[in-house]
Parts: structure tokens; sequence; C-alpha cells
């Protein structure tokens, strides 16, 4: 059940074109079902399978991300102009992406090769393969040490 | 000397009052600015197969700790902007304070989560994977004390019956600070 706004919702707090104001109890709904889903996102990745992961991990981040931008920031209701400059920016970030991603996430081409990457790639396994050589757990090659270790 | 309200607080030209608009500019930055981020480590992570090996030392338990808490003080952000739309500044005050409390115990949990990590040689300069990971979860970090810091000048007004307005201006940031978290923790504590 929700209530109307009252006109000119005390001093400037503007509601948006045709809002309702809902009750808490939406709200905790809202927030009941996020829970929920973290949970899921916690859980799928316990039974061990790649793609179930995925779609439990970063599935269900798009779809909190989804509730909390309509529900709790009224994105919703909110003028058509917000959404279009937000899905720029959006836009934006995807653009970098399919700018760069060639070159940072392969590591040789036909006509080049990135022999520092490979050659820390090459040194992450191994070092993920003997951590008992390397100073696991954890202790860094790059000199850093334990607390109280000197 | 008294000071005439500036007209950003009430005017609303397109239709969308002006300081809520100012607030929907800066987080179409800060997703540029995060966005960035994020996809350049999607970028090396596809492309440095060892970086797993590296996420696996992270903490599940303190990253889901923190996104119950940062979801918990979303939903108390907006009640804080419901009881503003109904014109009660004490309520929306005491809310915002809730707020404030979560962003506190966001950034404790946090600073246990570092110190630990830290102590067992997971700095930044080991590898490419904590650069990113010391990088993402400190620039959201930091976030989160902007946005409690401005979330208690606006609760003290809030509290006198004061600029109600920006009392949703507040929570939309910080809405904004948890839909980053919804990301970091899945990249950062999930995918193992």
């Amino acid at each position: 059940m929700t209530s109307h706004a009252p006109a000119a919702a005390v001093d400037g707090a503007h509601a948006h074109e045709g809002e309702h104001i809902h009750p808490p109890i939406y709200y905790v709904k809202i927030w009941g079902v996020l829970l929920a889903l973290l949970t899921v996102s916690i859980i799928g990745p316990m039974i061990g399978i790649k793609i179930l992961t995925l779609m439990t991990a970063f599935g269900i981040a798009v779809v909190k991300a989804y509730l909390v931008c309509s529900k709790f920031m009224h994105l919703n209701i909110e003028k058509k102009f917000v959404i279009y400059f937000l899905t720029i920016a959006l836009c934006l970030m995807a653009i970098f992406y399919f700018g760069v991603a060639p070159d940072v996430m392969k590591h040789d081409g036909a006509n080049w090769r990135n022999v520092g990457a490979q050659a820390e790639v090459a040194r992450g396994l191994e070092r993920a393969k003997h951590p008992e050589e390397h100073g696991e757990h954890g202790h860094s090659e790059h000199g850093a040490k334990p607390a109280g270790e000197h | 000397m008294a000071f005439a309200k500036p007209i950003a607080t009430l005017r609303s030209a397109t239709g969308v009052p002006v300081g809520r608009l100012a607030m929907w500019w800066l987080l179409a930055s800060e997703i540029v600015i995060f966005g960035g981020l994020l996809m350049s480590y999607i970028m090396h992570r596809i492309g440095h197969p060892e970086w797993a090996a590296e996420a696996a030392h992270t903490n599940t338990v303190a990253g889901a700790i923190n996104t119950v808490v940062l979801l918990s003080s979303s939903l108390s952000a907006v009640l804080a902007h419901q009881a503003a739309q109904m014109g009660n500044g004490k309520r929306a005050a005491r809310f915002l304070w809730i707020t404030i409390g979560g962003a506190a115990t966001f950034l404790v949990v946090k600073s246990f989560e570092w110190t630990h990590e830290i102590h067992e040689g997971f700095v930044l300069t080991r590898s490419g994977f904590w650069s990113f990971y010391y990088c993402a979860a400190g620039l959201h970090a930091l976030h989160v004390i902007a946005g409690s810091i401005a979330m208690g000048f606006v609760a003290v007004d809030a509290a006198k019956g004061r600029e109600l307005q920006r009392v949703e201006y507040a929570g939309i940031y910080w809405h904004f600070v948890d839909v980053v978290w919804i990301f970091l923790f899945p990249l950062l504590y999930i995918a193992k």
C-alpha cells in the first residue's frame, strides 16, 4: 500500500513526478530480496561448476544492482534524459573495454609479443605451483615481511 | 550576514531539481572512473590466469559481511529519504546516522581484513592482482569515507528540519557506492 506524497513535499524535498511514497515495509522487502540474492551468489561457487559460478556471481550482481538503482535510487521513475546520460557513461566504459581488451587480454599476435606479460604469467604460475618455495603463505618476494619480522 | 537560498536548491528547469541533476552528473563521472578501473581489472584477470591463485587468498567471509552491511545501510538511506518526503526531519536524521554507522562498520571490517592480509605478505607490490585489489577497494573505501562525512552534515541540518531535499541526494550517492561494491564483491572475492 502506498500513500500520495504531500504537496510540495516539505522544504523542497522534491518528490519524483508521479511518485508515491512507499511505506517502510516496501523497502524492507526489497532489502530481504537483496540479502537472499547475496546468499545465492555465495553458495553458487561452492557447487564448483564454472558456468554456474559466473551466473550466480555476476548475473545476480546485475540483478542486485538493478534492484538498488530502480527501487532505492528511484531511477525507474526518474526523467528519461537522466537514464540516457547515465547509459552514455556506461557506453564509454564498453568502448574503453573493446578498444583496449585485444592488447591486454592477449600477450602475442601476428607481429608482436608482450614479453613482460608472458614472463609475469610464467612467474605467477610457477609461484602458484610451488608456493612453499616462494614464501607462501604469501610472504612477498618484494621485500614485504610479516609484522615483527626484521 | 544572512545569505539568500542558492537557486540550485529550488530551481528545476529540466523537471529534475538542480541539486539532484548535479548528483546524477557526478555519478555519471563516477561510472567512468569505477567502470574504467573494473574493466581494466577484468581484462587483466582474463589475460593473467595466475591471478586465480592470488585471488584464492581474499577473505570471502569479510567481503560477504561488508556486502550485508552496505545493503543494510542502503536500506537505512532510502528510509531516511522516505522520512524526508514525509517531512519528518528528525526521523530522516536518525536513519542517516544509522547509515553512517554502517559506513563505520564497513571500514572497521575492511581495516581488520587488510591488516590480516598485509601481515600475511599480500601487499600492494606483491603482484598485479593485489595492486588492483588495494586500488579498487581503497578507492571504494575513500568514497565510503567521503559519503559518510557528507551525510553527517546533511543529518545535522535534517534534524533541524532544514534542507530535507539533500537527504535524497546523499542517499542517491550512497546507493551508488553500494552498487560499486555489488560488482567488486564477486570480482575480488567470489571469482577464484
